[in-house]
């Protein structure tokens, strides 16, 4: 394989994307805090939906954690169940 | 002869071991004496009774509570002291108490767009939580309330934050940023 095909296949995908990663895994996080609205706002999208772990990147056993929790912030009113540009 | 046992544990505290025969006698009352209020579960004879009645059983809980803005702060503040003393009245034991005061909310509820926050941390028996949430329902003062039975993590995570621990790298940042 010539130098620069060699060039162009190791790079494009690197520049192209990240690899993703689950924030809990990496900074040993154990507990969702329901309570802690702005750090749940980063799991949900301006509609206030949650927003599936294919984009977000979590591991499927926090995103659990999170979805449950941010159903306890909707039950307290702490966040919406439908928004408009929440962010 | 007699043997000390400690209720919370189940452990023996005597110095002494208990012979097998007598443990036996407390580990499965049943087998031994009737007792009126030991709950008969379904073949309790074969399996041990993990919660026994007469023991206390604590776990850790967090209550939640929006409490209506028409009230005024004395008449809240009367609202939660009730509360209060229902939890300890009943053998339960207060970890932590937290005000929010009066926050706004992301949707009404009842047609109010604000309410009062507040929240209980506190150690009680399971069967306390049935007549802590009718207490809840049949009160006209309270518009949501949400109790959640918190883990060891949970416990963990409620400590840390309770020293501030979570607070300190934005703090750095600040500081950074002002030097």
């Amino acid at each position: 394989m010539s130098k620069e095909v060699n060039f162009i296949f190791n790079q494009t995908p690197q520049v192209l994307q990240k690899k993703k990663y689950c924030r809990f895994k990496k900074h040993g996080i154990r507990h969702i805090d329901y309570k802690d609205k702005d750090f749940l706002l980063k799991f949900v999208n301006d509609q206030g939906k949650i927003l599936p772990r294919r984009i977000t990147g979590t591991s499927l056993k926090f995103q659990r954690k999170i979805s449950v929790a941010i159903k306890r912030a909707r039950h307290l009113s702490l966040l919406p169940f439908v928004a408009d540009g929440l962010k | 002869m007699v043997f000390f046992m400690d209720l919370n544990s189940q452990q023996n505290v005597s110095g002494a071991a208990i012979p097998g025969a007598v443990a036996d006698m407390i580990r499965f009352p049943e087998r031994f004496f009737w007792f009126p209020f030991v709950k008969y579960q379904e073949f309790s004879y074969f399996c041990t009774p993990l919660k026994s009645t007469y023991t206390m059983n604590h776990n850790h809980y967090e209550t939640v509570i929006i409490l209506t803005p028409v009230l005024s702060e004395q008449q809240m503040k009367d609202a939660v002291k009730g509360y209060r003393e229902l939890i300890t009245g009943n053998g339960g034991e207060m970890v932590h108490e937290e005000n929010w005061g009066l926050t706004k909310l992301a949707y009404p509820i009842d047609k109010k767009g604000t309410g009062f926050y507040h929240l209980f941390e506190f150690k009680a028996d399971p069967e306390f939580i049935k007549t802590f949430e009718l207490a809840f329902r049949r009160d006209e003062r309270i518009m949501r309330y949400l109790t959640v039975k918190l883990d060891k993590w949970g416990v963990d995570y409620n400590d840390r934050k309770r020293k501030g621990e979570f607070n300190q790298p934005k703090t750095v940042v600040v500081e950074e940023a002002a030097s």
